[in-house]
């Protein structure tokens, strides 16, 4: 059968992961609310304003029922959803992460619009590293890491994939690239 | 078309901004206002669009200052407007690193014949549209995101609606061309042939479609979403209301549950006064800002 996977849309680029998604042939179900939550093999919290995303989850009262979700079930956030999964947000005291994965993240922190670019890091989930196209839009960075937490990729020095359980988050956005390699792996946490 | 990466940078932003409200913004108090109430960005402009038609003379790009109080103000991505044509204002506005550029048909256009070449620079540009022809043109330019024109600072919401219906049925008639008629309406509308193709098999423009131009009240916004918008401006409606604040909030609700009426009214009430309207049949047509 295959896999039911739920995009948080409340704002970002829910509409891209989804494309990408469907091509990979999985059920595809939009989230707003804690019901169609319930309903979903994983969820996927995707790229947008982490403050505005926030904002609908705190409405929404949505934090308790994610964390009881991640016990049993993967989730992935790439750039505003790896802010999200964290566990605090530097020079920000108000926000409040769900804290699945034990990172300190910066928002912004490679600068604006005019520093986003494309690189090529390395993904390394099974020991063996391979190549990975990274798109960085207005990335976070990862400044601090738990010792629970995985790193899973770079690019240069800096730590790009991380992992803690069935979570995992990256500070790029692997459904703007061609390569469908991280939707796999993310897929392959189902089992 | 493969995006070259320059090029997907820029869309890709424009993708992390869907399902959100871009809000019009004077000062850095604005932009503060704008960000608490959930905007996924803020437009830094000198006077907003219903100040502009008051005022009348010349609109320019903001003041420098302006635009680098806000930039320090807020942390979501900050747009700014420059006059059609003005590349140096539009090269001001890259040195200042905005994150997005608009060239608005709001200000006063500088260039009677051309748009800017927007191709060459490494920020982004979103471009007004009437119809698939001008959104086409724009795109073919450089412009990484559409909007619809609408009319700005009326409070009038028609004429975005017409717009947006307008691309939506153009787009359908070029679903169902074939290559004959494909090659007639690329000439027609003055852009390349593939660009054309492009569209007519995707059934959508390949940039993202946003809506602008007169959305005063959450229904507005919903309005707008219903017809294919993915995201939403919002001029001289939120700081022109009595409860800048509320109608924010209330705007941002509905572009996010736009399917769901029950959330929209929820957030709805107690609203205060919406913006004094304009009926456009009103609008002296030299004073209508869409024909720029």
């Amino acid at each position: 059968m295959p896999a039911t996977v739920g995009i948080l849309s409340f704002q970002g680029d829910f509409a891209k992961h989804q494309q990408v998604l469907e091509k990979l042939r999985c059920q595809v179900r939009l989230i707003k609310s804690v019901e169609a939550l319930n309903r979903v093999d994983c969820l996927i919290i995707p790229g947008g304003e982490s403050s505005v995303i926030a904002r609908f989850l705190k409405i929404e009262k949505m934090a308790q029922p994610i964390k009881e979700f991640a016990q049993h079930k993967p989730i992935w956030g790439t750039c505003a959803g790896m802010i999200l999964l964290g566990r605090s947000i530097i020079d920000d005291n108000k926000a409040q992460p769900l804290g699945l994965i034990d990172i300190i993240t910066a928002r912004n922190a490679y600068g604006r619009q005019y520093e986003s670019f494309v690189g090529t890091g390395e993904f390394g989930a099974c020991g063996e590293k391979e190549e990975m196209e990274m798109v960085f839009i207005r990335a976070p960075k990862v400044i601090k890491i738990g010792k629970d937490v995985e790193i899973l990729g770079r690019w240069q020095d800096e730590i790009t994939i991380v992992r803690q359980d069935k979570v995992v988050a990256t500070a790029f956005h692997p459904e703007l690239s061609a390569s469908t390699r991280f939707q796999e792996f993310f897929l392959s946490l189902l089992h | 078309m493969a995006m070259d990466k320059e090029f997907l940078l820029k869309v890709g932003l424009a993708e992390m901004l869907k399902g959100g409200v871009i809000m019009d913004v004077v000062t850095a108090e604005q932009a503060r206002i704008a960000e608490d109430a959930g905007a996924v960005a803020v437009m830094a402009l000198e006077r907003v669009p219903a100040d502009i038609r008051k005022a009348g003379g010349v609109a320019r790009m903001s003041p420098i200052e302006k635009i680098e109080e806000i930039k320090k103000a807020v942390q979501i991505p900050v747009m700014a407007k420059c006059r059609i044509g003005h590349f140096a204002e539009a090269e001001l506005l890259e040195e200042l690193k905005v994150d997005y550029i608009d060239e608005s048909e709001v200000l006063t256009p500088a260039d009677n014949e051309f748009h800017i070449y927007k191709h060459p620079f490494k920020i982004p540009f979103v471009c007004g549209c009437r119809n698939l022809g001008e959104a086409l043109r724009r795109i073919h330019e450089g412009a990484a995101l559409i909007r619809t024109k609408g009319e700005a600072g009326s409070g009038n919401i028609v004429e975005a609606v017409k717009h947006l219906r307008l691309v939506n049925s153009e787009i359908a008639q070029l679903k169902k061309m074939k290559i004959d008629q494909l090659k007639k309406a690329a000439r027609k509308m003055r852009v390349p042939l593939e660009l054309v193709k492009l569209v007519a098999r995707k059934g959508k423009l390949p940039v993202p479609n946003f809506a602008a131009g007169g959305i005063a009240t959450p229904a507005d916004a919903v309005l707008c979403m219903k017809l294919g918008a993915e995201s939403v401006f919002v001029g001289s409606g939120i700081f022109k209301s009595s409860k800048p604040e509320a109608v924010g909030k209330a705007i941002v609700t509905a572009t996010t549950h736009f399917d769901n009426p029950a959330k929209v009214v929820e957030a709805s009430r107690l609203l205060g006064e919406a913006m004094r309207g304009l009926e456009i049949d009103k609008i002296p047509k030299e004073e209508m800002l869409q024909y720029r």
